[in-house]
């Protein structure tokens, strides 16, 4: 019996270990590749770089326009971020805290959103653009991503809220606050933590985003970073194998930095909106 | 008390702008597409009515019921292969880990943040067979296993397989954590006395870890679920759907025909019916979710 459980101990070990080499080896490939010279490609490709070679870097932001794509997915990515946020954070505190008629139809109708697949809406709203000048113009990808945020940001707030203490907010207006005062200097603060982990689940969703990035923009100054990047590999990517692991590299480092800071909360957020889902 | 938390004005003010671009956005879009739906045409060259025949039409054709199958057995393998790894991933987290379990689990989870375009990218160098070997075919080629060195992604058949096995490498970690927070709710006591009674490994999972986790499990199946069934960005990013259609899920079946074709009538009428499938997954998890409440 020792035996048998000293045995499966050691199978479980060298799986997790074939797990973690799987899923980290490929990532660190990847950015050991990013800093190869032209020439080391004719080699196998799991040979270490000889070099720092920043010029794949400096290719990929210049030559490749990752520089113009990735200024864009941030004047996207953070007034959707910010919006939706606090949009969400509102109608969850009106629907979760105040008393109203309507608040679970309401609720109903924003929950409804989490299983509508993107693609039914692009045609309509591909028209709508069309004919509101929004087409190729980054303010219609932020309404979009707002608007696609909102269903999970609104259902995650609402389970935080229900955690709140009601007595909290009944002693604050006997104190005399006002209910907006409540909100944001109340209420807020109060799941400062959880607020957090929906701003980065928010924020993974709206900077990966593809497809109404591909749908809504076709003016090559205008593109995302996850547009460009499919367009910058089709281009000279095949030739140019260098900047093409610096500008995926490129891609990933944001989510790479955030991950590295709050993983703790980035694994918080992500799996409660499936649990709960 | 009451006078403050019913005041009609701040209600307004706090759920207006969520609910108005949520209208604008979403709501009134997908009641558009299904209206489009009914429809044979596009904008520009105009639009005629012709009631259910895009319904009817749908089911003759060949290509529709292509994707609609490979979405199908896309979302099977996915969904098995995610939430069993995960599973068992979960099951040894619990079970053999101790020192830098977090880092590991921290590790193992981390592929499900990066953009599906990045790893497609990165799976696609994976893969590759020109101008250069990709890692794959280079560390077949120097284990001197050079008859499995292929084009991996230019037949349908192992196209597809690369696929599912880039979104099962995306999210195993994912549901691991998912699960393992399910399973270390699981009184030590009772895992105690199963081992006292014999039981370890395969029987420990099978009698006692899975039954206890249950309705975590389910709702991660389905979640699973929901989430392959709408694969759209991993396919674009990788095989645009090819080899010819032989990777054209139904998503990007919808794309196509909606914009490659101009099809707005019929490319509706593939989003309703994805729609409708994604409405029936939900009605599960309603349903196992409310069970999970009793």
């Amino acid at each position: 019996m020792f035996l048998q459980r000293a045995f499966s101990s050691v199978i479980g070990k060298v799986f997790i270990f074939i797990f973690l080499l799987i899923t980290v080896y490929p990532i660190v490939w990847l950015i050991l590749s990013s800093f190869k010279d032209p020439s080391e490609f004719s080699k196998p490709m799991y040979a270490l770089p000889e070099g720092l070679h920043i010029q794949n870097y400096i290719d990929a932001w210049t030559v490749g326009n990752m520089g113009t794509y990735f200024t864009n997915s941030v004047l996207v990515t953070f007034p959707a971020l910010f919006c939706v946020l606090i949009f969400g954070a509102a109608a969850a505190f009106a629907i979760e805290k105040m008393k109203w008629k309507l608040n679970n139809a309401v609720l109903l109708l924003f929950l409804a959103g989490i299983m509508i697949p993107m693609q039914i809406v692009l045609l309509p709203l591909f028209t709508i653009y069309h004919n509101t000048g929004l087409l190729n113009n980054l303010l219609g990808l932020v309404i979009v991503y707002i608007a696609f945020g909102l269903p999970l940001t609104i259902f995650l707030f609402t389970g935080y809220y229900k955690t709140l203490p009601n007595e909290l907010i009944e002693a604050a207006i006997i104190d005399g606050a006002s209910i907006y005062q409540i909100f944001y200097k109340i209420s807020i603060p109060m799941i400062l933590n959880a607020f957090v982990s929906v701003a980065l689940v928010q924020f993974f969703f709206i900077w990966n985003d593809l497809i109404f990035a591909m749908t809504f923009i076709s003016d090559s100054d205008l593109r995302t970073i996850q547009t460009g990047l499919i367009n910058f590999t089709g281009q000279y990517g095949q030739r140019e194998w260098g900047p093409t692991f610096a500008s995926i590299s490129l891609a990933i480092i944001p989510t790479l930095i955030l991950y590295l800071v709050l993983n703790k909360l980035v694994m918080k957020g992500m799996t409660s909106g499936a649990v709960k889902g | 008390m009451q006078r403050v938390l019913r005041d009609k004005r701040a209600i307004l003010l706090f759920i207006l702008p969520s609910l108005v671009i949520y209208f604008a956005a979403v709501l009134v879009p997908t009641v558009w597409s299904i209206g489009y739906s009914f429809f044979e045409g596009s904008p520009v060259r105009g639009f005629t009515f012709i009631g259910l025949n895009n319904y009817l039409d749908i089911f003759s054709d060949r290509q529709f019921l292509n994707s609609f199958w490979l979405s199908i057995k896309y979302a099977v393998f996915v969904t098995t292969g995610q939430v069993f790894l995960g599973l068992v991933l979960a099951i040894f987290y619990v079970l053999v880990l101790k020192r830098f379990s977090v880092l590991i689990r921290t590790l193992i989870f981390f592929p499900i943040v990066l953009p599906a375009v990045a790893v497609a990218q990165l799976f696609s160098k994976l893969f590759e067979i020109t101008p250069q070997l990709g890692l794959v075919n280079s560390i077949l080629s120097s284990l001197n296993l050079d008859m499995w060195v292929q084009a991996w992604l230019g037949s349908g058949d192992s196209a597809f397989w690369v696929i599912v096995i880039m979104d099962i490498w995306r999210s195993m970690g994912f549901y691991a954590v998912l699960l393992y927070a399910g399973l270390i709710d699981i009184p030590e006591d009772l895992l105690e006395a199963a081992r006292l009674d014999g039981a370890n490994g395969i029987k420990l999972s099978r009698f006692v870890i899975i039954p206890m986790i249950r309705p975590i499990l389910i709702s991660a199946i389905i979640f699973s679920l929901n989430g392959t069934l709408k694969v759209f960005e991993s396919v674009v990013a990788l095989t645009n759907g090819g080899p010819g259609t032989s990777t054209s899920m139904l998503t990007v079946y919808m794309y196509h025909s909606a914009f490659a074709y101009n099809e707005y009538g019929y490319g509706s009428t593939v989003a309703v019916f994805l729609l409708i499938l994604c409405l029936i997954v939900t009605l599960f998890i309603y349903k196992f979710s409310r069970k999970d409440v009793d």
